[in-house]
């Protein structure tokens, strides 16, 4: 048998180079993982690389550029329109995503109670998020309208409480503020359904062993719905974040950056300078300069309430 | 598919044509000049695509798609027709143009071609022959169309913006004319605004209309974005005077026009929250067309004037010109410059004229005589508004830098800041004297 045995390993060819290759681990990995890379390079990578590489050209619409180094971000440095966009952009970030979360927290606390028609509300409560933007935006045209608001009909020629028409897009601060209101309603289902599904993971008997201790509702939702939400509130904040930052279709359909650039954020900014102004560089330098603004506040979502001890059993100090 | 050669073409279009002259009763005879057109074959198995912004008079969307309609059962070349908003159009085209793909023909606004002067068809042979053809093209339209002696687009029509008022209410204001001095003008807007029916013209991102009176404005008092060697001289005592007689006007104005786009002036004026505009002819259209009585009563008390003349002493008015190109991308020039021809040869221009009342005004003059122009005197004062205009880059010439700055608002948002109190006219000269030059920067 030992014959046998010798014969059948040396009959055995060694592997061709090929298959040794494909059974080496890391190549096979490597192997895998291509088609999602090549994915990532292709839609994600290139385009961002682009638009770097652009905003240090003087790329112009029908017109290659030339290199020209920070000149792009040169210009923005002196342009009161560009920081305006930039504090317009923080402002509605912030002001925004503490509404949304506000009233989103509010509402998924509401809908995770016990109400009448409790599918049918939840469904309902979607609309403004499953609606297509740019039609929610054209519904806000309407009632933000200079002339013909509903709002202003209601309160002058209903009510009676004022005597002259609300100047909704008119003035810089009414805008912007008339453009928050908006994203706010467009934004709280996302934040309401995302956070009822947190809600609804929270064991009931963590409540029920609060109240045996006699803790007041305040209590209960301090000391454990919000420690057990707030693993999902980092990653909906973010998102959240995100979202507000980058906006663009409200903002372009409502007032497209007016009145007098006031209420231009950079996304919108950057459309209007790089495709009607045809300044693709200078447009791209404006898209990258939001790099660094999204990159904190994912960092700090990210940092400042996910990464908790106790949510990995330690204790926080 | 059969392909149609020119001959054929023009056969089929002067049978069709006579069948429409016998169909519509009261036309003026347009002279046309026996000119050969210049040969082109439509390609084989050619389609087109067009786009042009959105209609604001009904007939300029009906007839041109009649049209359009006409060509293609004449060629069998199918077209067709997309119409986009206004102020979306710039993105559009642009798109089209860096991507290499889209539409064939665009009827893109005034100076946009030249931002795209290697991408586009050579229409030389075409336009000389329609120039030839029908008494010649306006200096203006000329001007546009054309770049180092070479047509690049075809200017379709123009609209301007005539102050348009209500008679009944100017003459409570004291009124029997519209004045035609800046001071008189600004006197009779305090007035309308005193008897509560204010003037209201548009200062937010409006392509034609803001664009119209805030050039209008600085041209009057003798300011101008560049002079005749281009360059930038926006930051001049012309300039800010203009920004100063802008912010007294917009004093009397209906609150809200900072935010105004297109539209917003129209809807204003036919509620009768306003008593006087700077627009198109379009709101007399939709008044005399309106289905609604009070509407349609409004329109006996709609009136039409020239916009007053400043300092400079002569016209000021802007034209918005919508200018035909073809995109060197396309596989159908032929068929593509053949649309154009066919659009603008009278069996179909005239017709599309008349529809439009006058919103589009007539690059070629021997349309001077069609009769749009005399069918109502409320269509006279828009009868030469492309012969009387000053062009965008005023004093200076037409070029990508000026079509940028027109499509970046620079001049109306010089004249809004000031207007909103966001900037003093010396601040807003300067600020607008910076864009502006960064966009000339050689």
């Amino acid at each position: 048998m030992a014959v046998s045995a010798t014969s059948f390993g040396a009959g055995r060819s060694e592997p061709i180079w090929l298959v040794r290759l494909f059974d080496w681990k890391p190549f096979l990995i490597f192997m895998c993982m291509l088609p999602a890379l090549g994915l990532l390079l292709l839609f994600l990578t290139y385009p961002l690389g682009l638009g770097v590489w652009l905003a240090f050209t003087d790329t112009q619409i029908g017109r290659s550029g030339e290199f020209v180094g920070l000149w792009n971000y040169e210009s923005l440095w002196h342009d009161r329109i560009f920081w305006m966009s930039v504090t317009n952009t923080l402002l509605y970030t912030f002001v925004a995503t503490v509404g949304k979360f506000a009233l989103g927290l509010w509402l998924a606390l509401i809908l995770n109670n016990y109400i009448p028609f409790k599918s049918f509300v939840r469904a309902i409560v979607l609309i403004p998020w499953i609606v297509p933007t740019v039609l929610s935006a054209i519904a806000f045209w309407w009632i933000y309208d200079p002339q013909f608001s509903i709002i202003s009909y209601v309160l002058v020629d209903v009510l009676g409480w004022r005597d002259t028409y609300i100047d909704f897009l008119g003035t810089p601060w009414n805008a912007r503020f008339s453009l928050i209101a908006a994203n706010i309603w467009r934004g709280i289902p996302f934040v309401a359904i995302c956070l009822l599904a947190g809600l609804q993971t929270i064991s009931p008997s963590l409540y029920e062993a609060a109240m045996i201790d006699g803790a007041t509702a305040w209590q209960r939702f301090w000391h454990i719905t919000l420690p057990m939400l707030l693993p999902i509130l980092a990653v909906v904040l973010t998102f959240s974040v995100i979202f507000t930052f980058t906006d663009f279709q409200l903002v372009y359909a409502i007032t497209r950056g007016g009145p007098v650039n006031s209420t231009h954020l950079m996304a919108t900014l950057a459309f209007q300078r790089a495709i009607p102004g045809g300044q693709l560089g200078e447009g791209a330098a404006i898209a990258v300069a939001m790099i660094p603004f999204l990159v904190a506040a994912t960092v700090f979502s990210y940092f400042a309430l996910a990464n908790r001890k106790w949510q990995q059993g330690g204790r926080d100090d | 598919m059969q392909a149609f050669t020119r001959r054929q073409t023009l056969q089929a279009g002067a049978a069709l044509a006579g069948a429409a002259l016998v169909a519509r009763q009261g036309r003026a005879d347009i002279v046309a000049k026996d000119v050969a057109p210049p040969v082109l074959t439509i390609e084989s198995g050619a389609s087109l695509r067009v786009l042009r912004p959105s209609k604001f008079v009904q007939g300029d969307e009906t007839v041109y798609l009649e049209n359009a309609k006409k060509f293609t059962a004449m060629t069998g070349v199918p077209v067709q027709v997309d119409f986009e908003g206004w102020e979306d159009l710039r993105p559009k085209i642009a798109v089209a143009a860096n991507v290499g793909d889209g539409p064939d023909v665009v009827l893109a606004w005034s100076d946009e071609p030249h931002k795209y002067v290697d991408k586009v068809v050579d229409l030389t042979d075409l336009a000389t022959y329609l120039g030839e053809r029908y008494g010649g093209w306006w200096p203006m339209a000329e001007k546009y169309g054309t770049r180092d002696g070479k047509w690049i687009a075809m200017p379709i029509g123009a609209a301007g913006g005539r102050v348009v008022y209500r008679k009944s209410w100017l003459n409570e204001a004291g009124y029997d004319a519209v004045p035609t001095d800046l001071d008189g003008f600004l006197q009779l807007c305090t007035k309308l605004k005193a008897i509560g029916h204010p003037a209201g013209l548009a200062l937010g991102n409006a392509v034609g209309d803001g664009n119209a009176w805030c050039n209008w404005v600085v041209w009057a008092h003798g300011g101008a974005m560049v002079d005749e060697n281009d360059q930038v001289i926006i930051n001049s005592p012309e300039t800010i005077e203009a920004l100063k007689y802008a912010k007294a006007l917009y004093e009397t104005f209906i609150p809200g026009t900072l935010s105004w786009l297109d539209p917003a002036n129209n809807k204003a004026f036919l509620a009768g929250e306003i008593g006087l505009t700077q627009n198109g002819i379009s709101i007399y259209y939709a008044a005399k067309n309106s289905e609604d009585a009070n509407v349609r009563a409004l329109a006996e008390d709609i009136y039409h004037a020239k916009m007053p003349i400043g300092p400079v002493g002569r016209p000021t008015e802007r034209a918005l010109v919508l200018n035909q190109m073809v995109f060197a991308y396309s596989k159908y020039p032929n068929a593509a410059k053949e649309f154009l021809r066919f659009m603008m040869e009278h069996e179909q221009y005239d017709p599309y004229l008349n529809a439009c009342i006058g919103y589009w005004n007539h690059p070629l003059q021997a349309y001077d005589a069609s009769a749009v122009w005399s069918a109502d005197p409320k269509h006279e004062p828009f009868k030469h508004v492309l012969k009387d205009a000053l062009w965008d880059s005023y004093r200076g010439t037409i070029r990508p830098e000026s079509a940028a700055v027109l499509a970046d608002f620079v001049i109306v948002q010089m004249v809004a800041s000031v207007c909103a109190g966001q900037a003093s006219p010396e601040e807003a000269a300067a600020e607008a004297d910076r864009r502006i030059r960064r966009y000339y920067r050689s």
